[in-house]
Formats: C-alpha cells, structure tokens, sequence
C-alpha cells in the first residue's frame, strides 16, 4: 500500500538528486584536466596568464567539488533510503564497483585536499604533480560507478535458481557487462565536453562583451580544444552505444526511435510523437533505421507491438530525450569543426561573431544533452530497475515518507543549485574588479598570439 | 576467523575511523556555532577553517566507504538500518548537505551577510549530523532494528532511552576531540589567546562527555541490555582504555601542559576509537542486535574476497596518501590563504 504509493516521489527524488549531481560530476572528472593544462603550461613556459587561469580555476573547481561530495552522498543513502529491494537481492553482484568507487574517491578527496591547498608553500612542480591523481581518480571513479549503472541495463555476473534466488555470483563478470563497454567512455567524454564547453561559454560571453585579450583568448582555447576533441569521438561512442542498446534492450530502442510495429526497412524519425499507438508529426526517412543498426535495410527491428504493455517505457519522453542529445551532439561537432579548421589555418579562434555565439551556448546544450542521454538511460528502462530481472516498483522502499522527504530535497537542492551560482558569480565579479585594478596599474602581462594548448 | 569476520572488521575500521576523523570535523562546526559574534568568533572561526579546510572532504569520504561496505558485505542489514531508520538517517543527510555546501560556500564568500548565512548552515548541521547518527547507532546497538523493509517502528527505534543517549554522546564525544585538537593547532602557529580559548573548552566538553558516558553506563544496563554485557564482559579492555585516554587527556588539558602537543592528540582520538571498537566487539557476532548475526547476512564468499581484496589495496594506496596530506597539513605546507581571497 505504502509501497506503491511512495514509487513515485521515490522517482522523483531520484532523478533530481541525480539530475544535480551529474552537472557537477564533470567538473569533478573533466575541469582538472583543464586546470592541469594550464598550469603545465603556466610552469612550463612561465606564462603567468596561465598560472593566473589555474589559479583563478582550482577555485572554480573547490566549490564544485564540494557540491558533487554532498550531492554524491546523498545518493549513496538513497540507495537504502529508496531502493532497498535491489540491494537486498542484488548487493553482493554489484556492491563491488561501488567500492572501487569508493577507493576512487578517497584518492581524490586526498589530493584535491593537497592540490587546492598547496598553491603557496609547495615545491612548484610538485604541486603540479598533487593534481594527477585527481584525473587517474576520476576516471577510475567514472568507470566504477557507470559500469553498476551499465549492470542495471544489462544484468550479468549471476543466475537465478528456481526459487528466484540469485546464485552463482560473479562480480567480475557483472562489472564488466556488456554496456559498461559503451557506457563508460560515453560517459568520460561527454565530461570532457561538458567541462570544456562549460568553461569555454564563459569566456565567450566575456569575447562578445568586447574582452578580447590574452587571457580570455587562451582561457576559451584551452577549454574550447578539450570539449572539441571529445566530440566527434563521442558522436562514435554514442553510435556504438545505440547499437548496444538495440541488441541488448529492445524495449527501450524501440521507444528511442519510436518503432511501432516489429519488422526490417524501418524508417528513422525525425521529431514526432506517439499518439494512440501512431507516431504523428515526424519527419520519416524510410529504412534508414534499419540501415544505421543493421548497416542492411532488411534488418528487422522490434517494434513496441512485440513488447508487453506492462514492460513498455514511456516511449515520448526517451523519444525527445534522445533526439535532442543527438541533435545538441551532431551541432556541436560542427562547431568543433568550425574552430579546428580556423585553428589548422590560421592558429586562433573563428573571429566570427556567429561562431562566439554558437560557443556561448555550446556549454549549456552539453548540459541539456548530458541530461537527455541520462533520461534516455533511465526512463527507458523502465519499468525495470534492473533490466528484465527486477521491476522498479518492487524494489521501493516500504518505510513510507517519501513525499515528505522528497520536498524536504527540493527546498534543499533548490537552495544549494542558488548557493552555487551566486558563489561562483560572486567569484567572477571579484575577478573581474581585480583585473580592472591590474589594468589601470599596468602590471598585466603583455598580449601575445596563443600558440597551440 | 571466516571471510565475514574480516568484511566486519574492514567494515568497522571504517565505522571507527569515520568516528575520529568525521567527529574531529563536526565538533569544529560545533565550536563554530557556539563562538559567539562576528568579532568575537573571528579567530576561532579562522582557526577552525584553516584546520578543516583541506581536510573535509576525505575525513567524509569514510562515510560513503561505511554505506558501501554495507550494502555489499551485509546486504540485509543495509536494507533494514536504512529503511527502519529511515528518518534519523534523512535527518543526516539534510545536515550532510547543509554543512559542506555551507563551509565551501562560506570559505568562498566575502559579503559578511552572506558569510553569516552559510557559516549558520555549516554550523548547525555540524550539531544535526552527529545527533542523528548517534540515534542511529543507538537503534541498533539497542536491538530496535529488525531484519526486512521498513519491519521496524519508524519512531521507537530512534526516538528511546538508547539513541538519545547516543546522540547526546556523539555531540559531547565530537565537540572535545575537535577542541582537544584544535589546541594542538593553536599551539602550533604560536596563538596563545586562542590555545587558552580552546583548552578551556576541552576541560568543559570533556566533562560533559564523562557524565553523559556515566549516564549512559545506567541507560545501556536498562536498555541495551545484550550490547551492556558484551561491554561490561568481552568489551572491558577497551572500554577502560577509552576512559583512561579520554582521562588523560583531560587531566593533561586541564593542567595545560604544554609538554608533548601531539600525544592528547593522539589520547583523544584513541579514547573514540576504543569505544567505538567496543560497541562492535560487544554486539559480535551480530549486525543486527539479536536478529542478524554477521554470518547470515554476509554476501557469498567470492563478493566478500573481492570486496577483502579492494580493502586491501585502499590501504596500499591510501595509507601513504593520508599520510602526505596530513604530514603537509602539520607543517603548514597547506595554507589556504592563497585560495582565501
Ligand atoms: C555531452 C553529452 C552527450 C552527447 C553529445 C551525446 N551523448 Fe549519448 N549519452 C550521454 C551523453 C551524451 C550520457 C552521458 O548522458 C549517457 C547516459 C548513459 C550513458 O552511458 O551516457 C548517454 C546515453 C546514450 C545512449 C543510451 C545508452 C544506454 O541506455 O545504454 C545512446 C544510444 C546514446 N547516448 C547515443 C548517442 C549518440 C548517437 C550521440 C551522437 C550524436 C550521443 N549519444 C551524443
Ligand atoms: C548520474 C547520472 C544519472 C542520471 C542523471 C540518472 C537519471 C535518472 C532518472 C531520470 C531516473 C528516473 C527514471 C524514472 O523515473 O522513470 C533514474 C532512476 C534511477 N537511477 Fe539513474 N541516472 C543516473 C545514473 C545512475 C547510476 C550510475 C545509478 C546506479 C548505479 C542509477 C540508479 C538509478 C536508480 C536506482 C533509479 C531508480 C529506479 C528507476 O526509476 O529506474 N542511476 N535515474
Ligand atoms: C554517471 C554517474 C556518476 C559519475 C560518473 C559519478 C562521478 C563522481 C565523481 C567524479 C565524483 C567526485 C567529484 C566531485 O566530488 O565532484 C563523485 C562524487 C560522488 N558520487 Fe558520483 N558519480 C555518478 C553517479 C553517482 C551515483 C549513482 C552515486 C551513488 C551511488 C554516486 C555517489 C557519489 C558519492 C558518494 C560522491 C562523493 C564522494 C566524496 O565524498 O568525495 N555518484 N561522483
């Protein structure tokens, strides 16, 4: 009784504690990587502009970190607080990620704890050398967490016996499922061009305010070619991912691409949406579907006919979610592409104001598209929580609450998302006056060509 | 000695340490609270932030290491504890998020109105966590928490004789390890003022803590009867050697010898980590007190082997990497005056 009615501010819960924290996750895995490259080069060459950027970025980088801490432990208590049943039939298969996890963060939390802190009394390079195993934690971290996400999309490492009892526990093989594969780099790459986007819009907004000089040309620079880099692998990635998904989860690539009727030369749709069972408004390219997953038109693609109605995804939603990711994902590998080819001629930035434009919305629409591929992963799955072998609504918890608890972390997210941008604003402000100061002092280093980050 | 034995022990390592190393942390943000007036807690407040500051995140991380110990070694008992208390721990995560957005925001702000807000938001929540933690470990210790989704009272299993003993023994507990430290750290950057201002408060919260501790000797013998025996049988030593560190130190405190700096340190902390350690050894062999023995919640063997081995490896890795930040933290390498401004 409680059970079913506590299902939906669970859901809700935990898409919004989950929504936030992966906001913060690339700063988290991606951001020192860029603050690395300037600070490398800061040292390398003396460029005190760069150091001045690393600096200014660690700062940046320490109120975000703290936010994804507290948003990433929340989660964990919501693993208990909301999902006990998967972790009561399913803890031992996927509870080891976890703990790699676990290790991942404590290395980072360590040296984030040196790095942040270390600007003014450490030996210079090993200051520098305190902030590598923050990105080797990173990634390990990313990896560990996305492959118990992967697990839940593909199931492995176990059996279940007559009774429904989960025998033959194999943690290795449930780690290393088959959408941990495609999952992980998918996720390490959007990331990279998350925070490399994020970071370039900032200075963007700054270029089209008419600040062209030095710092903000080589801060746009640094991050604009990490997330520019990411890119076209990602649209790879992501391609491979949705073959994973066709072969794996027939379910939710159904709802992905709004097949409705099980067969081969399957059209592709652009845009529309299901109504009574037909897909209206969209674009159709005929077979071309079937041709991307199959690379045949005759390949035959399960529609949402062959899916029980009470295994069906709410196809709209993981519809319009993924599109929009592939759609912000194709944009912005032209945009890469825009800077590489001015880059590959002429050693800088597009002076195009159109291209400072597209650059200022890049960091936003990573997000939206960071966003909607989460949504595809996770609505799309339903009504499993783990796929094919435990439903969502079996796996709530029965204290009952939930909506009390779930409005308790809306007022609670709602303040720390504001506490966030005001600091972080507050923050540039101040730089800014400083930079003022410099300028009317005259002690800011000379404009010089960037050369290659 | 089975592979559940040492995944409890690994498990309780980290309760311990998250004891020493999270309590030393909200006891700053208690003394935070109670510093009084912008002016007049201006230097404490300092103090505590340049002693916290680079260490938060990684004191917190033990936390995370309990829940997924948990959750993987001892599936059950996870589920039970976190849906029988399921409002103390919501509690706690309210406060968890509260006071590290709060010190870093504060640690990044200069608008003294704004400073003011996120200072109160880590300071209170600094008083919140622990309490609710202290309720939790109370249910448990006191048998309230039974096998199953939600079987328990979601009430009576954190609001009795037992958790509230643990709560207020969590604050008390917390608040002088944190000021016992923080003379340590006045000693060291030669603060005088402040080494006074904090010693005094060592000789009161110690205090405190030893009559709640008696107290609770009363409380526990009522109402946690099994976990009562096993501390005043099995548990003894370490229970006497948690009175006799916490002693020490109070009487060192008091005395105000200046002598060695780091061994009330080293007392203090010891004197949490044994009582901590003496409530595990006092309800072994069970997670959950007379429901759930260590054995039949434990997770098959290959799970537990990995999760040993994992274990094994954060000591490789993170052994030497504590060690670095807080050997850089002793001698002032980690000065976050660069960051301040
Ligand atoms: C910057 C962000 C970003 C961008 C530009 C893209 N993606 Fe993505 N996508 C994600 C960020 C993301 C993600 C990190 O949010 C997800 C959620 C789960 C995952 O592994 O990655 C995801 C999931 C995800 C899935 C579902 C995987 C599953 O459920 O198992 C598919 C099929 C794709 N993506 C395909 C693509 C394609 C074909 C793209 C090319 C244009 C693309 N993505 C661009
Ligand atoms: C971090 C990026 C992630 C985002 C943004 C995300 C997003 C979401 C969303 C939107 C839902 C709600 C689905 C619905 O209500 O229909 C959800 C559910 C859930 N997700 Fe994810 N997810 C993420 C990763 C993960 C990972 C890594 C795990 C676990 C290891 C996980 C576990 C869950 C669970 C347990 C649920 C609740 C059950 C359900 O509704 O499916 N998620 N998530
Ligand atoms: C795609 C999914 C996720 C990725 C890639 C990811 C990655 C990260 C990273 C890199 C951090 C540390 C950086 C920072 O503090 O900002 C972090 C923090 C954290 N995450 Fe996530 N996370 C994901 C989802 C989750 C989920 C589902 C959980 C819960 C089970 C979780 C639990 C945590 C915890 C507990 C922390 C805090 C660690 C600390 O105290 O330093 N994360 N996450």
């Amino acid at each position: 009784m409680f059970a079913l009615s506590d299902l939906l501010p669970a859901r809700e819960q935990m898409a919004l504690t989950l929504g936030v924290h992966i906001i913060l996750v690339p700063f988290g895995v991606a951001l020192p990587v860029i603050v690395l490259l300037a600070h490398y080069r800061g040292l390398r060459r003396g460029d005190e502009v760069a150091m001045l950027l690393a600096r200014r970025w660690s700062k940046v980088m320490a109120v975000l970190f703290a936010v994804g801490a507290v948003t990433g432990t929340v989660l964990s208590f919501e693993m208990g607080l909301l999902w006990p049943g998967l972790f009561d039939r399913f803890g031992a298969v996927i509870g080891i990620p976890f703990a790699i996890e676990g290790l991942a963060f404590f290395t980072e939390a360590i040296f984030v704890g040196v790095y942040l802190y270390g600007w003014k009394r450490m030996h210079p390079w090993a200051h520098f050398a305190s902030g590598v195993p923050i990105v080797v934690a990173g990634v390990v971290g990313s990896f560990a967490v996305v492959s118990a996400n992967g697990w839940m999309n593909h199931p492995s490492g176990f059996s279940l016996d007559a009774q429904g009892r989960v025998v033959g526990i194999d943690p290795m093989a449930a780690m290393f499922n088959r959408a941990t594969l495609y999952e992980v780099p998918h996720m390490l790459l959007a990331s990279y061009m998350v925070a490399g986007f994020v970071v370039a819009s900032v200075y963007a907004v700054g270029m089209l305010r008419g600040r062209r000089d030095r710092y903000h040309r080589l801060a746009f620079g640094l991050a604009f070619g990490v997330a520019a880099l990411a890119a076209p692998l990602q649209v790879v990635v992501g391609d491979v991912a949705a073959r994973g998904v066709f072969r794996d989860q027939p379910s939710k690539f159904a709802a992905m691409e709004l097949t409705t009727v099980t067969g081969p030369d399957q059209a592709m749709h652009l845009g529309g949406v299901l109504v009574g069972g037909r897909v209206v408004g969209a674009i159709s390219l005929p077979g071309l579907d079937s041709l991307l997953v199959g690379f045949d038109r005759s390949t035959v693609i399960t529609g949402l006919d062959r899916i029980p109605a009470d295994e069906r995804a709410p196809a709209n939603i993981v519809h319009l979610a993924f599109q929009v990711m592939v759609a912000i994902g194709t944009a912005l590998v032209a945009l890469s592409a825009w800077f590489g080819w001015s880059w590959w001629r002429r050693r800088r930035i597009p002076s195009s104001r159109w291209f400072l434009r597209a650059a200022a919305l890049a960091g936003a629409a990573s997000v939206v598209a960071l966003e909607a591929g989460w949504i595809t992963t996770e609505v799309g799955r339903q009504p499993w929580i783990a796929y094919r072998v435990l439903r969502t609504r079996d796996a709530v918890t029965a204290a009952g609450g939930v909506w009390v608890s779930y409005l308790v972390i809306v007022v609670l997210y709602t303040a720390l998302v504001v506490g966030t941008i005001a600091v972080l604003r507050s923050m540039a402000r101040r730089w800014r006056l400083e930079e003022g100061a410099q300028e009317r002092t005259g002690d800011r280093p000379d404009p010089e060509p960037v050369v290659a980050p | 000695m089975n592979a559940a034995d040492v995944a409890a022990a690994v498990l309780w390592t980290g309760v311990v340490a998250y004891a020493v190393f999270g309590g030393a942390d909200f006891g700053a943000g208690f003394w935070d609270l109670v510093a009084g007036g912008d002016t007049r807690g201006e230097r404490p407040r300092a103090l505590i932030d340049r002693a916290i500051g680079p260490v938060w995140e990684a004191n917190h991380v033990w936390l995370v290491f309990c829940l997924v110990m948990l959750w993987t070694a001892f599936p059950p008992a996870f589920v039970a504890v976190m849906t029988t208390l399921t409002v103390p721990l919501s509690l706690a995560v309210v406060g968890i998020v509260l006071r590290g957005a709060g010190f870093a925001f504060r640690k990044a702000s200069v608008a003294i109105g704004r400073r003011r807000v996120f200072g109160a938001s880590f300071a209170i929540s600094s008083l919140l966590t622990p309490f609710a933690m202290g309720t939790v470990a109370g249910g448990i210790a006191s048998g309230r928490v039974p096998v199953g989704n939600a079987a328990g009272s979601r009430w009576t299993s954190w609001i009795n004789p037992t958790s509230v003993l643990g709560g207020a023994l969590a604050v008390a507990v917390c608040a002088y390890l944190a000021a016992v430290l923080l003379v340590g750290d006045a000693r060291r950057l030669h603060d005088a003022d402040l080494e006074e201002y904090f010693a005094r408060r060592a000789v009161v919260s110690g205090a405190v803590t030893g009559v709640v501790a008696l107290v609770g000797i009363a409380v526990l013998a009522a109402d946690a009867r099994r976990v009562f025996d096993g501390l005043t049988g099995r548990a003894l030593p370490l229970v006497v050697l948690s009175a006799a560190c916490g002693g020490w130190t109070l009487v060192a405190v008091a005395r105000r010898r200046r002598a060695p700096a780091l061994s009330t340190r080293v007392t203090a902390a010891l004197a949490v980590a044994a009582v901590v350690a003496a409530w595990g050894v006092a309800q072994y062999p069970d997670v959950l007190v007379g429901s759930l023995s260590l054995d039949q919640a434990a997770a098959p063997k290959v799970t537990l082997t990995w999760l040993v081995a994992i274990a094994a490896v954060a000591v490789i890795v993170l052994v030497p990497s504590f060690a670095l930040l807080y050997t850089l933290l002793q001698r002032d390498a980690l000065d976050d005056a660069a960051t301040s401004h």
